[in-house]
């Protein structure tokens, strides 16, 4: 009997159920594997350990799709990488795991020399279809080699895609475009976010790439951050309500490509920008989303931008220390004030 | 005749790797010389002395199995079944190029023809040729994947990673180490840490194989054992090619590391007057013959030459494109 080796057409969306941020991915990842059996997944410990993955992503895939499908592999960051891109230059369409995106600097050749450029220097006769994932950021004390956040590296890379959901809903949806997606899109998850809960669209729930969402409404400042940092705004949009600052929230969900129409729409309307990120604050991506508003849109600026970063320094162990490197919700109420007043 | 010709070739197929191993050498041969006539930009890495392998390799393979290749690789896309008008509008950075002018030498890829493209980083093709069979083998296909690297790759990390992976998945992937004894001026013999590093594989448990790089027949015979060994399910394998670069690793290299009366011994052992020697003499074609393959390849590289000189250099235009799908 010849195995199938062409996608079913998608089914549509239906319904809505509670689901955490980590069952969402995990309904993405298992609805299009039965949809498209060239879609597999490999990593460290996706397959055996817990029933699949350390944080439950990949959990039960094994026992429906089977160990060819949902490989554990040894601890080889760059062969999982590399393997996934020759498989998918090959046909396949690999979703490859890294268990923390700190362990993706083993793995950086593959992604930034191969994956990001095969197409461009083959002239275009390539397809590579890849998903890389990992879970990224800080605040759970795993200390500087398990707590960073990476996404700034790969945004720099032209031919890579970034994706950093926030929420549960979109979690599945932006995976589901990233798999379905015939470029590498490196799929950055947040560790703090797996037990996360929301609403979540059932069946085919597609978020597309590069379309930001509007997570609040408010008309005298915009905060535009990702993960982590959409949550701990809305928590300080609360705060500033009760001093009449209404903060308008952008998540990009996409660095690359970066809906810029949905930031400069916003400030346009406020006329001021907070940006914020827990990764460092020096050359991440904040000052890339400060450098082209002002570049498209300088003159809407009421105040200078300002950043809420994570400070300069290796997340250390410590609760209070960790605390201190991180951005908190005051943080963003502080700059937010700032820039109003 | 009937000893003497390997099982799986027929007089014809070996004409035609005759004819190949000429037209790479041709091609080298005619890539050195518009470098340093200032048409080519970039460098270029010579294949020549080592035509026997890329050819005795690429005839043990079916049009629908891969090859991944180095930064030394237009021999290897030849044998693949390369266009070398193609190649050469690559090499000028012409439009009409394989890679539109983008990718120049190192980057020279013929998907469809199952060439994964050259690859200008060391041992980058590694885990890409064994990733590419782990995609045949989870589609249910017998396809094989050839994975050329140079001994300077027999020491970065991935070879590792990935010959562990491919033992324990058994992948069907044959890694051809090509140990033309330098890695730009680093010896083999002093940088890897055994004499022959066939013995890696049994580190590995699968088979290593050397065979002589300098025989296209023996090259032959080897990998086709091992393709053989891949496409019945029976997992990868290593094989090491023992050969020679008869020129510098690339065009500007100084060559003050090695002797050239070590040279001329590789040279007395090349392998295309080795091959045309072996068939004439066993009645394949006659020197006339070989002669007039000769003439033919020059031909036909020297018309590669004037496609890629007449052809259009890319539009500005055209920079952006093909960055994403």
């Amino acid at each position: 009997m010849s195995q199938p080796t062409m996608p079913a057409p998608p089914a549509a969306a239906v319904g809505t159920r509670t689901l955490t941020y980590a069952e969402a991915l995990n309904e993405a990842l298992r609805e299009e594997m039965r949809r498209d059996p060239r879609v597999f997944v490999m990593g460290e410990d996706v397959a055996v350990w817990g029933g699949g993955g350390i944080f439950g992503v990949t959990k039960g895939l094994v026992e429906e799709f089977g160990p060819q499908r949902v490989r554990d592999t040894p601890i080889s960051e760059e062969a999982i990488a590399a393997l996934a891109v020759g498989a998918a230059v090959a046909g396949a369409r690999p979703v490859a795991e890294f268990m923390y995106v700190d362990f993706m600097g083993l793995a950086m050749e593959p992604i930034v020399n191969q994956a990001a450029k095969i197409r461009y220097m083959f002239g275009g006769k390539a397809r590579v279809p890849v998903v890389f994932r990992a879970q990224e950021g800080a605040g759970r004390g795993n200390a500087a080699q398990h707590s960073q956040s990476l996404e700034a590296w790969f945004c720099h890379i032209p031919g890579l895609k970034v994706v950093t959901p926030s929420t549960p809903a979109d979690a599945k949806g932006l995976l589901l475009s990233a798999i379905r997606d015939d470029n590498p899109v490196v799929f950055l998850e947040h560790k703090v976010l797996y037990a996360t809960k929301g609403p979540v669209p059932a069946g085919d729930y597609v978020v597309p790439l590069g379309v930001a969402r509007r997570a609040r409404e408010g008309q005298h400042a915009t905060f535009v951050g990702i993960h982590t940092m959409v949550h701990k705004a809305l928590a300080a949009a609360e705060a500033l309500a009760g001093e009449g600052i209404e903060l308008e929230i952008i998540d990009p969900r996409t660095l690359v490509p970066f809906d810029l129409d949905a930031v400069i729409a916003s400030v346009r309307k406020t006329g001021r920008l907070v940006v914020g990120h827990e990764a460092y604050e020096r050359c991440g991506i904040g000052a890339e989303i400060i450098a082209q508003v002002a570049g498209a849109a300088f003159d809407a600026l009421d105040a200078p931008p300002v950043r809420v970063c994570g400070r300069n320094v290796p997340v250390p162990y410590n609760a209070r220390l960790e605390a201190a490197a991180l951005p908190q919700a005051e943080d963003i109420a502080a700059a937010v004030r700032q820039v109003v007043a | 005749m009937v000893d003497w010709l390997p099982a799986g070739l027929d007089p014809g197929r070996l004409r035609d790797m005759l004819r190949t191993m000429l037209a790479i050498r041709q091609f080298d041969q005619r890539a050195l010389e518009l470098y340093r006539e200032g048409v080519m930009r970039g460098t270029t890495h010579p294949y020549i002395g080592m035509e026997g392998v890329a050819v005795g390799t690429c005839a043990a393979l079916r049009p629908g199995d891969r090859i991944t290749s180095t930064h030394r690789g237009h021999g290897h896309c030849l044998a693949k079944g390369g266009d070398p008008r193609l190649m050469m509008a690559e090499l000028l950075g012409k439009a009409t190029g394989y890679c539109k002018g983008k990718g120049g030498s190192m980057h020279i890829a013929d998907v469809d023809a199952g060439i994964l493209g050259a690859n200008g980083i060391v041992g980058g093709g590694i885990g890409l040729a064994t990733g590419a069979a782990l995609a045949a083998q989870l589609a249910g296909r017998d396809e094989v994947t050839v994975c050329f690297f140079g001994d300077g790759a027999l020491n970065q990390g991935v070879l590792h990673e990935s010959a562990n992976l491919a033992a324990i998945w058994n992948l069907p992937v044959v890694y051809v180490c090509e140990n033309n004894q330098y890695a730009m001026s680093a010896r083999a013999d002093k940088f890897t840490s055994v004499p022959d590093p066939t013995v890696r594989a049994s580190a590995y448990g699968f088979p290593g194989f050397s065979c002589d790089g300098m025989d296209v027949l023996a090259v032959y015979r080897t990998v086709a054992d091992a393709v053989a060994r891949a496409r019945a399910g029976k997992g990868p394998s290593l094989v090491v090619c023992v050969t020679y670069r008869f020129f510098g690793h690339h065009v500007g290299d100084p060559l003050n590391y090695r002797d050239p009366a070590e040279v001329d011994v590789w040279r007395a052992r090349d392998p295309i007057e080795r091959f045309r020697r072996e068939l004439i003499e066993h009645g394949v074609m006659t020197g006339e013959q070989a002669d007039a393959l000769q003439a033919d390849v020059v031909r036909e590289i020297e018309a590669a030459i004037a496609f890629a000189r007449s052809s259009p250099e890319p539009e500005v235009d055209t920079l952006m494109e093909d960055i994403y799908a």
